[in-house]
């Protein structure tokens, strides 16, 4: 095999230079005049908070976007890429946190979308399964060409995004925030594939917030912030400290530590409680489950094992099939969302664009969205009182650091963390005994997710139960006073915090009954 | 575009006023593609615009006939900006409408020609006020009711409201049909051999009165105006300063984080077409105290709503579903209906080419606010962001690290 070549009998990208990249976009700078560089055999971790700049970064290099200063250089070669086709052209492909597969398709076909058949019109799925299995075996990437992506867990639908990547011919390729929707376990094997992958020569782009997958896969790492670079070093002279400081550009706090508290009486309790899915098969099976005033419990688990189902049932969004639900001893099993609120819950919801805030209404509106007719919103439950709700609001946006142009303004031009806090704002000013937060921290960056979880602890402190549902272990570690598992729809395990490591819950979530 | 945006940006006040100049830069364009229509048909263009306005606007008579022909628009629209914030598409206007007239015809005929209305008590008894009032509250609750219909079939079982509501238009003219050859026929029509369906004239008592104090002569505007223009003001108030209003905006913006914040989604969808219908029934009995006098059909629903059902939806969106901007919307497209027929008398060009321009006006205006849309997402997919700190150095961060 000639030296330039890759197993695939693609030419490697020996050196993929990017100089002085400057993108804006309407009144922000959002890519300032960053170098960054990539060489074969590598994995260059790619840092940086949302909004830093390293998805418009990679979307300017696969040509989803257009720089409007700098240059790109494959092989000392100045290069223009004019889309994502073109970039496949040049060796360089892109693996998307979204994985943009048709489900009822299977592995091949997946794989020849929007290729060329050597057949012309006719497709022959033969001689692209052959070519899968070869580039199976090469690379260890096991899959089944013949198999419906449907069928596929989460880890093994990304394994065929790589594939397909490899089979146009990615000499280099750009993994975006590849590890967030698998359990710690996948994460060991995609690792696995990456290292196998960069020995063959490959050069490989890794975009992540997770400091710690960072450390572990990186060749060097590049941090990003408010459009700049703020520092490239190699991964081994790296420390999670140092990188979270660069990220943040100011000291974080990654452990908390919970004052021990006499857990109070149990606030919230479901016993045996099942429901049907979305889907119509058994989202929750029999789940028993108490959280206590004064004590915070995690739900781990890979996305889409009955979290989301379980936060909509206790919020009287799903009706359950069997078993009970109490909030403070009443018992409120399928009682009405209005009827959940009025028994003391609060709820983050998970999508919290969709369910938690109106994205049309104004912060202030979004502020009183379930008090709005009650005093001292409204007068005789009849007329808003849009002066007491504006010095409510506006308390509220000083109190949680909101960072908005002022409370009349749209939420939806405010930034992921600012809506998550305001929805913070609201549930907790409502003074909730029962609080849900489901995936509290998603999407928002750094700085927000101290603040949040700081005030979660707050309310620990107060007395109020919390439910805690997070696919972030780290957070639920860094959290909880126990830990519960869900996998398919089913409690697996519960974990006191001493007791709990990353290890054994990853066990747990893939479904292995752990006795701790 | 760079200093559009800053606007847009800027100031809601300015943010109007670019709303409004889009909307007759809108109107323009349509003008613009209509004036090559009509010079396809070998006639003038400038002549058939200013046969269009002097139609429209040149007398006093004119005047006040837009302002007539906008009365019925401005009331359906000012309740499709209800249904439509609510998230209910309602386009069974001309059956609320009809509903509307028969509930308030009934009511002011029922001095004698039909059953009366309280036993022995002669309408001539009560003051013209209290039997306006009452046949405006007929007309407004069967319309209501109407389309309440629609709702508990929406809210309740899950029937789509566009399908309900245009066959329930086919169902209320049926029933005007019906009851104008029958219990509300004019009695003088009984014992004719070709009856023309038509109910018996209003006394002077059920009557709107005539708006006259603006000219010597006489013309046919009446205080339905006045009344719809209340009805803006007051349906601005119930959208956006009563609890009730708020609710049904949060339903049709999202009815998911509606629901999770606890509110009766169904009760609200119930609301909206109730109040939305309510005003088209209002219309309706409008029409019929106000102009007519007597609820007369020629077997089709256009031939007493005059289509007002649907060209007050128009109206409603091209015064962004806002009833106070409905008013302006209302009198510009009674004005372009009443200047069609000039039109037609002065080039010889047919009125339907008014039609046509009605819907260059409609695909115009929806077509600015896909561009504003536009504009407004640009800046809203870009967060605002603090100035970016000046970089650190390593070493200076790892000297604080270590402090």
């Amino acid at each position: 095999m000639p030296e330039n070549l890759l197993p695939t009998g693609h030419r490697r990208i020996e050196q993929m230079r990017m100089q002085g990249i400057v993108k804006k976009f309407p009144g922000v700078l959002a890519v300032d005049h960053v170098d960054f560089d990539v060489k074969a055999g590598e994995i260059h971790a790619l840092l940086g908070e949302n909004g830093a700049g390293k998805s418009t970064l990679m979307k300017i290099l696969y040509g989803l976007y257009h720089q409007e200063e700098g240059h790109i250089y494959l092989n000392d070669q100045s290069v223009v890429i004019r889309s994502p086709n073109h970039a496949i052209q040049h060796g360089i492909g892109m693996i998307h946190q979204h994985f943009m597969l048709v489900p009822s398709l299977t592995v091949a076909e997946n794989v020849a979308l929007g290729m060329k058949s050597s057949r012309g019109l006719i497709l022959d799925l033969e001689v692209v399964s052959r070519r899968i299995r070869e580039l199976s075996e090469i690379y260890g990437l096991q899959v089944n060409p013949n198999s419906p992506i449907w069928q596929l867990a989460v880890g093994e639908q990304q394994r065929v995004e790589i594939l397909r990547a490899l089979y146009r011919g990615a000499a280099l390729l750009i993994l975006d925030e590849p590890t967030a929707v698998l359990t710690p376990q996948e994460v060991d094997e995609l690792f696995r594939i990456l290292n196998q992958m960069t020995a063959d020569g490959h050069a490989l782009i890794f975009i992540s917030h997770k400091l710690h997958e960072v450390l572990a896969i990186s060749h060097r790492i590049t941090v990003l912030r408010d459009g700049k670079r703020v520092y490239s070093i190699p991964a081994e002279s790296a420390t999670k400290e140092m990188l979270a400081q660069m990220m943040v550009g100011r000291p974080v706090v990654l452990r908390y530590d919970l004052p021990p508290i006499e857990p109070g009486p149990a606030l919230l309790r479901l016993e045996r409680v099942s429901a049907t899915s979305d889907r119509g098969d058994e989202g929750l099976k029999n789940i028993s489950l108490n959280v206590h005033a004064g004590e915070i419990v995690g739900v781990a688990g890979v996305s889409g094992n009955g979290q989301r189902e379980l936060a909509q049932v206790i919020a009287g969004m799903r009706s359950i099939t069997a078993g009970r639900i109490w909030l403070n001893n009443d018992d409120v099993t399928n009682h009405s969302p209005a009827a959940m609120n009025q028994h003391g819950l609060s709820h983050i919801p998970e999508a919290r664009m969709t369910d938690g805030v109106i994205k049309n209404f104004t912060v202030a509106e979004n502020f009183v969205l379930q008090n709005h007719g009650r005093k001292p919103y409204a007068w005789g439950g009849l007329f808003m009182n849009f002066r007491s709700i504006t010095r409510q609001c506006k308390t509220a946006i000083k109190d949680y650091e909101i960072k908005t142009p002022s409370h009349e303004t749209p939420i939806k031009s405010l930034s992921g963390g600012n809506i998550q806090k305001l929805v913070l704002a609201r549930e907790l000013s409502r003074q909730p005994r029962v609080l849900i937060a489901a995936q509290p921290t998603r999407g928002v960056d750094i700085g927000a997710s101290e603040y949040i979880h700081h005030r979660l602890l707050e309310e620990r402190t107060k007395g109020t139960a919390i439910l805690l549902i997070s696919e972030d272990l780290d957070e639920i570690l860094a959290l909880s006073d126990r830990i519960a598992v869900m996998y398919e729809g089913a409690i697996v395990g519960e974990v006191k915090r001493d007791a709990a490591d990353v290890r054994t819950l990853g066990l747990m979530m893939a479904g292995s009954k752990v006795t701790v | 575009m760079a200093i559009i945006r800053h606007f847009l940006n800027t100031s809601k006040l300015v943010n109007i006023s670019l709303n409004i100049t889009l909307l007759l830069l809108a109107v323009g364009a349509a003008l613009v593609v209509g004036s090559v229509m009509i010079m396809l048909m070998d006639a003038d263009p400038i002549k058939a615009y200013q046969a269009l306005y002097e139609g429209a606007f040149g007398t006093t008579n004119s005047r006040a006939e837009t302002l007539v022909k906008a009365t019925p628009l401005l009331f359906v629209g000012i309740g499709i900006c209800v249904a439509f914030r609510g998230g209910v598409i309602n386009v069974g206007g001309e059956g609320q409408m009809i509903i509307g007239a028969l509930a308030g015809v009934w009511i002011a005929l029922s001095l004698d020609t039909v059953p009366r209305f309280i036993e022995n008590v002669p309408i001539n008894d009560f003051p013209q006020i209290t039997v306006v009032t009452l046949s405006l509250l007929a007309g407004f609750v069967a319309g209501a009711l109407w389309g309440g219909i629609a709702g508990v079939l929406k809210a309740y079982f899950g029937v789509n409201e566009i399908l309900s509501t245009i066959m329930l238009n086919q169902i209320a003219l049926q029933l005007m049909n019906y009851l104008l050859n029958g219990v509300l026929l004019d009695p003088e029509q009984k014992d004719r051999v070709n009856r023309i369906p038509k109910t018996a004239r209003i006394e002077e008592h059920a009557k709107l009165p005539r708006i006259d104090w603006f000219s010597d002569t006489p013309t046919r505007l009446h205080a339905g105006l006045i009344v719809g223009l209340v009805l803006a003001v007051v349906v601005y108030i119930l959208l956006w300063r009563t609890t009730l209003g708020y609710r049904i905006r949060a339903v049709g913006q999202s009815d998911r984080a509606s629901r999770y914040a606890g509110i009766n989604v169904k009760r609200q969808v119930l609301y909206s077409i109730l109040i939305s219908g309510g005003c088209a029934g209002l219309a309706g009995a409008v029409q019929v105290i106000g102009l007519q006098y007597r609820l007369q059909t020629d077997g089709s629903a256009a031939g007493f709503t005059g289509n007002a059902g649907f060209n007050g939806i128009v109206a409603a969106l091209f015064g962004g579903l806002h009833p106070v901007g409905t008013i302006p919307a209302s009198v510009f497209f009674g004005a372009l209906l009443i200047g069609a027929q000039s039109i037609q008398r002065e080039v010889q060009v047919p009125a339907s080419l008014i039609t046509t321009l009605n819907g260059l006006v409609v695909i115009f205006v929806v077509s600015s606010q896909i561009f504003i849309k536009r504009l407004t997402k640009r800046r809203a997919s870009v967060p605002p962001q603090p100035t970016p700190a000046a970089p650190k150095s390593l070493s200076a961060l790892q000297e604080e690290v270590a402090k």
